[in-house]
């Protein structure tokens, strides 16, 4: 092109009459679930700014729960309406896609938001301090973790009700990730829903320097993943000439022929294609939490408030592995025989990294968190099969997964010492004579993370090795059963130190939480022994939703 | 000149900053590294797009530039009360959690 030809595009004739700039088409209803929740997000912090303190924590509630249950009344009409399947197409002027796994992966995120939810709101578990309830927020985020105006604010009986819109604007973020359709759409989206989890992270109300701590190291290893995402993105634009899906799949397959001969240096340019898709992948994979990009996880899970990571570990997950699918399957199936090798690797390694060190740890949030290591491997195993069951194993795998670890995490709230929460695996020796019913039900979370029958995590487990088998995967498959049995040992290892070994005099109480938290618990109960025990209807639905749009 | 310089000084500026996160100790340090690698990302953008001769890259920039915003926002929350309860804004100090 042309170098006046190119000027011309951002100048303009001063004579000449503009014309009008056409207002872009946007299909509200459509995109009804995130603008709900953005919505709600955005009058949850008016409820901050005008509501009376002594009932924020209600409005804020019951607007959250609200707003979520909408937004996934929202998601089921469409589907209902066909946008899963046959009507699926791309809304918002190429920007969002609405079709079948984007709205699978929308209604998961929002369910398993509701049941976080519940866990945010619970006021039960810490004793009245000052004739206040408390939660397991920072009374005032702002105070000095010791200091007299944090005694004071607790006195006064403060409470952080702002992590209620934070946490819907996260979600909002979860809820495009998947179904954005160009690059930029995806950056944004990833930004929205990681800035409000790194202030989630500085939240705890007790253990407040490890929750800063968290925080930090969330906060620079998230914002330095993104900025390598970003220049993969600015490669991949560089490549195409555009950031949008379809035409980036259509450069990469070569179905574009009337290259620029002036752009010949950069547009079809295997260079910046293989660098930019590298890039991208590596912002993507931190988010899952994928090894070599998993060294924020641990100490991210461990510090962070109990409730918190829940909702993190599982929402942030299934949004992130959506949007790996759409990236791999819908921009770069073209260059799958370049990108499969490097995910072989990576799924191996964490696999088998999580796994294995998961065995030396001794803090139960540390464990579950390199157990999701483990877990994003075995997902990742389902990626890499590359055909229809890889995608519907996946969401499937997402889907039951999500219950369980909030559910798991939930657990982990109930169990406290005068210091909070008692994660140190020590404490939780003897548990299963002292209260047998929280001992069995985080058995059963541990036996669907071990991949036990009858639980969700073997449903989920073998649609995932089936499609990667299936997929020309075999020994991808047999890494995943030996780390498998390799994870086997440290969850059974927590069982047996549950229900087979003395308790100890100063051990933990088990706190008696609120109908909230055993809302939580219990469909995390429900989730997993359904899925578990008759997994056909949701696997078929998965199915149904799991073909991409472009 | 060729404009695919711009793209090496892009990569130089990238590069900088990310060797930057790796090395320096102190977070605001570390962030402001991160925030050269956004910058960097930002003429990438604008390059490509002079070369593409469509628009979409500068746009693309404007965006960057309030992400970016809204990052200096909640980092500097983060690090300035990680260094008002430590008195440091180390990030080899936040080791509570070392294994």
């Amino acid at each position: 092109m042309s170098s006046s030809a190119v000027h011309s595009l951002w100048t303009t004739a001063a004579e000449g009459k503009l014309d009008k700039i056409p207002a872009p088409h946007i299909e509200y209803a459509q995109l009804a679930p995130t603008l709900i929740v953005v919505g709600a997000a955005i009058v949850g912090i008016l409820v901050e700014a005008f509501v009376p303190r002594r009932s924020r924590y209600y409005v804020q509630v019951f607007l959250s729960v609200v707003a979520l249950a909408a937004a996934f009344a929202a998601v089921v009409g469409l589907a209902a309406g066909g946008y899963g399947t046959t009507k699926a197409h791309i809304a918002a002027m190429g920007a969002i896609a609405v079709d079948g796994p984007a709205l699978f992966l929308q209604g998961t995120i929002l369910l398993a938001s509701i049941v976080a939810v519940f866990t945010f709101a619970e006021r039960r578990l810490d004793p009245v301090a000052h004739g206040n309830k408390v939660d397991s927020f920072a009374a005032q985020a702002a105070s000095v973790p010791g200091s007299d105006s944090e005694k004071a604010a607790v006195k006064a009986g403060f409470t952080t009700t702002e992590v209620f819109p934070l946490a819907l604007f996260a979600i909002s973020g979860m809820l495009v990730f998947p179904s954005a359709n160009d690059l930029l759409t995806l950056f944004v989206a990833l930004e929205v829903f990681s800035l409000p989890l790194y202030l989630l992270c500085a939240l705890a109300r007790r253990k407040r320097l490890m929750s800063q701590e968290a925080a930090v190291k969330y906060f620079l290893l998230g914002a330095f993943s993104s900025a390598f995402l970003l220049f993969g993105i600015a490669l991949l634009y560089g490549y195409a000439g555009s950031v949008s899906y379809a035409t980036i799949a259509d450069v990469v397959s070569g179905s574009v022929q009337n290259v620029n001969p002036a752009l010949a240096g950069t547009m079809g340019n295997d260079a910046l294609l293989l660098i930019g898709g590298a890039m991208i992948l590596m912002g993507l994979l931190f988010k899952v939490g994928a090894v070599p990009f998993h060294m924020w996880t641990p100490d991210v899970y461990q510090g962070a408030p109990t409730p918190v990571t829940g909702f993190m570990a599982a929402a942030t997950k299934v949004a992130a592995f959506g949007a790996l699918l759409r990236l791999l399957y819908v921009v770069l199936p073209g260059m799958s025989w370049d990108w499969r090798p490097v995910m072989w690797g990576v799924a191996i390694i964490t696999m088998l990294g999580g796994a294995v060190v998961a065995i030396t740890q001794t803090d139960i949030k540390r464990l579950l968190a390199y157990s999701s290591i483990a877990h994003a491997g075995f997902i990742l195993a389902g990626v890499i099969a590359t055909n229809a069951d890889g995608i519907s194993s996946v969401l499937f795998y997402l889907g039951a997964y999500s219950f369980v670890t909030i559910g798991a995490f939930a657990v982990v709230t109930l169990v406290r010492d005068a210091g909070g929460e008692a994660t140190h695996l020590s404490k939780w020796a003897g548990l299963g004579r002292r209260s047998p019913l929280v001992a069995a039900v985080f058995a059963v979370f541990l036996l669907a993370f071990a991949g036990i029958p009858l639980t969700s995590g073997f449903s989920g487990k073998f649609a995932v090795f089936k499609a990667a088998a299936e997929g020309g995967a075999g020994a991808l498959v047999v890494v995943g059963v030996v780390s498998s049995a390799v994870a086997a040992f440290f969850y059974i290892r927590v069982i047996v130190l549950m229900f087979f070994s003395e308790p100890k005099a100063d051990g933990p109480t088990v706190a008696v939480p609120s109908p909230l938290t055993m809302t939580a618990i219990g469909v995390g109960v429900a989730v997993t022994l359904v899925l578990g025990v008759a997994p056909q209807y949701f696997l078929d639905l998965a199915h149904s939703a799991g073909v991409f749009v472009r | 000149m060729n404009p695919v310089n711009y793209l090496y000084l892009a990569a130089l500026l990238f590069t900088i900053g990310a060797a930057g996160v790796l090395i320096r100790r102190n977070a605001i340090v570390v962030f402001m590294c991160v925030e050269l690698m956004l910058n960097a990302c930002n003429l990438a953008f604008v390059c490509f797009s002079r070369l593409h001769g469509n628009l979409d890259g500068q746009v693309i920039a404007f965006f960057t530039m309030v992400v970016a915003a809204a990052e200096v926002v909640v980092g500097l929350a983060i690090i300035v009360s990680l260094f008002r309860s430590r008195h440091s804004a180390s990030v080899d100090d936040a080791s509570l959690m070392k294994l």
